[in-house]
């Protein structure tokens, strides 16, 4: 409104000699605008009049809203997580019975100077069953063995990214071939395993999404249609003053846009507090097994993602409600 | 030319009931006319095809020279913006001020809030408003009401001016203050049909009547005869 106390004087003073010259395009996109700010303050502060309903809405939106995001959140930690122990995928090359350490030494330095191996460690059988002795306490058995039945062990740590399974096992029968090498034990297993559940975590975030999603659609738009039933009398009464499809949209949209919003940024709060409340006993808990893990928060685009998420279902829901509903009143 | 053309109009409605046959009227842009006939006569369908809230079985209806029947849905709202409505029960909003409601149709049509406001307080003049532009229309009598609708289907500055039943909850010296308002309105080149069956009040003003019975013409006072007619 203030915009227009600037035009100049001259328009009034030639405004009597004729009605309609004061609608050109530019006034009209001016009034467009103008209609724009006014219909989002009026629809906010009629969302306002009734708060308690309004909080309502909000809160039913912000938990709908929370939850995928908490899915998606939890997931993308236990990415993480697991990343530090992709680095651990070891592989043990178990040599033959009776190999003495001077043959394990050359395997050992031979697969050293492959390219695709990180780290080969030598354990001899003898550093293996104190090992085994000291971890199990099984000292009184182990000293009634006749002779030691643990074989040497390399432990072989390969330089390949832990997706890449197909050459994980191409190296797997590399090391087979070897001179001295009775097997290997690829561990793999739990790996495969890990990652088929992070893509089935995957897609439950995105069926909990739709899901969800629809839920908000469904508030939205079903809030919206008693917004417009309330209404009725001024939608008749606009459309019969000549007010065009999309001028009697306007207030429902902007109270859908609002209703995202204010969803969104509440159940962005809820997931904070949630994160900051859980991040405590959770780093706590991982550092017993040994790793610096660290709780990860919602980050800037995450949290922007949640709020333009909620905008956009708001809008959407109350467009489809408008659509159904408003050309059911004609006048 | 013809503000207003009816040219041998008929609408049934689905289930067989027939509002209109066969009229056909003219009114010139700047007359005034009284539109009478009992309830259930055709005067609310008339306006109705006027407004394009129906449109004609048969006949066209033509507004200031625009065949009604060629209308898109789309371009209705920028027909209704070129006619004026008065209805009985003013329609007015409740949730907002006097000046809101009289600046619904400025608003709908794009006007900026600068020319807008000198318009609405135009029209709250003309109609002795002016003060009470702040208030809630709930607050006003019904008087005063019917005076604030006259304002919101005047501000747009129509060529033609419709009135359903303006005076139906006034009593005798409100009717003919209204009534005056809407012959000041004439006076300046507006176009104005009232549908009324306040017979008594019609008869002491000279404008045209045009008589409807069971949606046919029947009967037409011309200006200016006095108490004869109907």
């Amino acid at each position: 409104m203030a915009s227009n106390q600037s035009k100049p004087a001259k328009q009034s003073a030639k405004k009597p000699a004729n009605k309609r010259s004061t609608i050109t395009a530019q006034s009209q996109w001016q009034a467009y605008i103008q209609h724009h700010k006014l219909m989002a303050v009026d629809s906010l502060q009629r969302l306002m009049t009734s708060f308690g309903s309004s909080l309502m809405t909000w809160l039913v939106l912000a938990i709908a809203l929370s939850l995928p995001m908490t899915l998606y959140v939890s997931l993308e930690n236990v990415k993480q997580l697991s990343r530090t122990w992709d680095q651990s995928s070891q592989m043990s090359v178990y040599l033959k019975q009776g190999t003495i350490d001077r043959f394990a030494a050359t395997v050992v330095s031979d697969l050293q100077s492959w390219p695709q191996i990180q780290t080969a460690v030598y354990i001899s059988p003898e550093q293996a069953l104190a090992e085994f002795t000291d971890s199990t306490g099984l000292t009184d058995v182990i000293d009634g063995l006749d002779s030691n039945p643990l074989p040497g062990v390399i432990s072989v740590v390969p330089r390949l990214a832990q997706q890449d399974v197909g050459r994980l096992e191409q190296l797997e029968q590399k090391i087979l071939s070897l001179k001295h090498v009775e097997s290997v034990q690829l561990d793999l297993l739990w790996v495969k395993r890990l990652y088929q559940f992070m893509d089935l975590g995957q897609r439950l975030v995105w069926a909990l999404a739709a899901l969800l999603g629809l839920a908000v659609l469904l508030i939205i738009g079903n809030t919206i249609r008693l917004s417009i039933e309330s209404r009725r009398d001024e939608i008749r009464v606009v459309k019969l003053v000549g007010g065009t499809d999309a001028f009697v949209r306007r207030p429902f949209l902007y109270t859908g846009i609002w209703f995202g919003l204010g969803g969104g940024l509440i159940a962005w709060v809820l997931l904070s507090v949630g994160l900051y409340w859980l991040s405590g006993p959770v780093e706590r808990l991982i550092s017993l097994y040994g790793s610096d893990f660290q709780l990860r928060g919602l980050g800037f685009s995450d949290s922007l993602l949640l709020i333009f998420d909620g905008v956009l279902l708001g809008w959407l829901g109350a467009w489809l409600a408008v659509s159904r509903h408003l050309s059911r009143i004609e006048p | 030319m013809a503000n207003v053309l009816f040219d041998h109009v008929s609408k049934s409605y689905p289930g067989g009931h027939q509002a209109l046959t066969d009229l056909s009227f003219e009114i010139a842009q700047g007359e005034m006319a009284f539109l009478t006939g009992h309830s259930g006569a055709g005067k609310s369908t008339l306006l109705k095809l006027i407004m394009l809230m129906e449109k004609a079985s048969q006949g066209q209806v033509i507004i200031d020279g625009v065949n009604l029947a060629r209308v898109t849905q789309r371009q209705i709202p920028f027909h209704r913006r070129r006619v004026g409505v008065v209805f009985q029960n003013h329609q007015l909003l409740f949730d907002r001020s006097v000046f809101e409601n009289v600046a619904l149709p400025l608003r709908i049509s794009g006007y900026t809030s600068r020319d807008l406001e000198r318009r609405v307080r135009a029209a709250l003049d003309k109609v002795g408003l002016l003060s009470k532009e702040k208030q809630n229309p709930i607050e006003l009598s019904g008087g005063e009401q019917q005076r604030v609708g006259i304002a919101r289907a005047v501000v747009n500055k129509p060529s033609l001016i419709l009135a359903d039943e303006p005076t139906g909850n006034l009593d005798p010296k409100l009717s003919a203050e209204i009534m005056n308002l809407f012959e000041q309105f004439n006076n300046v080149g507006v176009s104005v049909l009232i549908a009324s069956h306040d017979l008594a009040l019609i008869n002491r003003l000279p404008h045209r009547v045009i008589g409807l019975k069971d949606g046919r013409l029947a009967g037409e006072r011309a200006a200016g005869g006095l108490a004869g007619g109907k």
